[in-house]
């Protein structure tokens, strides 16, 4: 037990020093790895609470394609750098204070007025089972095409209306381009495509 | 003794803060802000996470797993636009997106 505090501890640190470099470094490809970093720690969270798929999902999902996808992009994008951190002293003061009010009712709200209810043992949705008899993608695979169906669905319908939207957004027709059409090449006939002058000796046409 | 929740919900809550402390700092880079967001969704599954292993209750991590999908929709989508936008315009500061003030 006091490995697994040692462990979570250790995790919980690495992932607060790296959600601070995330939104303090100088150059968003340096924040985009410590989010990176960020993400592999939650997964050690998440392991340590147990939900090992997620765990696995977040590393696939997250690091695999959502932080590729945003280092993609800032490296596509040419930004000039130092005009984008202009407003960085400015507006540090308003940022920390409401942080700071923010952490402060947190915790309070956490420590002082909250305490988990009295009939909430008896008012699980799903209980979760014994770790050692049903794992736990098992156990969440039985919920998730049962009782969730619909809801997975919807979730399968929401990604494919970001693809559609993102393809959508991104696609650029131009102009000016000559490109095959086998309709058209394929309906021409002798007709359309010649014409016959007599052309008078020495007039030009 | 192991972590116990309330461990799990002070580190969510100080990367939820410092998702929102990041939206205020970097009010010019649009891609960190979408970063921020992704550190305050993040924090947001580590609380249902926690709840869900405290309380013993599954639905829990199947909430997460719904949240997942929408943040990533949301990545790609923003920064989709990111993209258009820089590519019409030339530069990607928020101050300078006011073209639909009225």
């Amino acid at each position: 037990m006091i490995v697994q505090s040692i462990v979570f501890w250790v995790l919980a640190f690495v992932l607060m020093a790296s959600g601070v470099m995330v939104i303090s470094m100088r150059n968003p490809v340096h924040s985009v790895l410590f989010l990176i970093l960020a993400f592999f720690n939650a997964a050690g969270l998440f392991l340590l609470a147990g939900a090992e798929f997620l765990a696995m999902v977040l590393v696939v999902v997250y690091v695999g394609a959502v932080a590729v996808l945003f280092l993609f992009v800032v490296m596509l994008l040419d930004v000039d750098l130092v005009r984008l951190r202009e407003g960085f002293q400015r507006y540090w003061p308003t940022g920390v204070a409401i942080g700071a009010v923010m952490l402060i009712e947190f915790i309070v709200g956490m420590f002082l007025n909250w305490q988990t209810g009295a009939g909430a043992g008896a008012a699980l949705a799903a209980k979760t089972p014994d770790p050692s008899v049903v794992s736990n993608t098992d156990a969440l695979g039985r919920l998730i095409y049962t009782d969730y169906a619909y809801l997975f669905q919807i979730a399968g319908l929401i990604l494919l209306v970001a693809m559609i939207g993102a393809i959508l957004l991104t696609l650029r027709t131009r102009g000016g381009i000559r490109r095959q059409n086998i309709a058209h090449q394929t309906q021409r006939n002798r007709e359309k495509s010649i014409e016959l002058h007599k052309v008078p000796s020495g007039g030009g046409i | 003794m192991g972590p116990s929740l309330f461990d799990f919900l002070l580190v969510a809550a100080i990367l939820f803060t410092l998702g929102i402390v990041g939206i205020f700092l970097n009010r010019k880079n649009v891609i960190v802000i979408l970063m921020s967001i992704e550190l305050i969704l993040l924090a947001v599954n580590i609380n249902f996470v926690a709840f869900s292993h405290f309380l013993g209750d599954l639905v829990g991590q199947i909430f997460t797993l719904f949240v997942l999908t929408v943040a990533a929709a949301e990545a790609a989508i923003g920064l989709a636009i990111v993209v258009v936008y820089f590519r019409n315009r030339g530069t990607i500061e928020v101050e300078e997106i006011n073209q639909m003030k009225g």
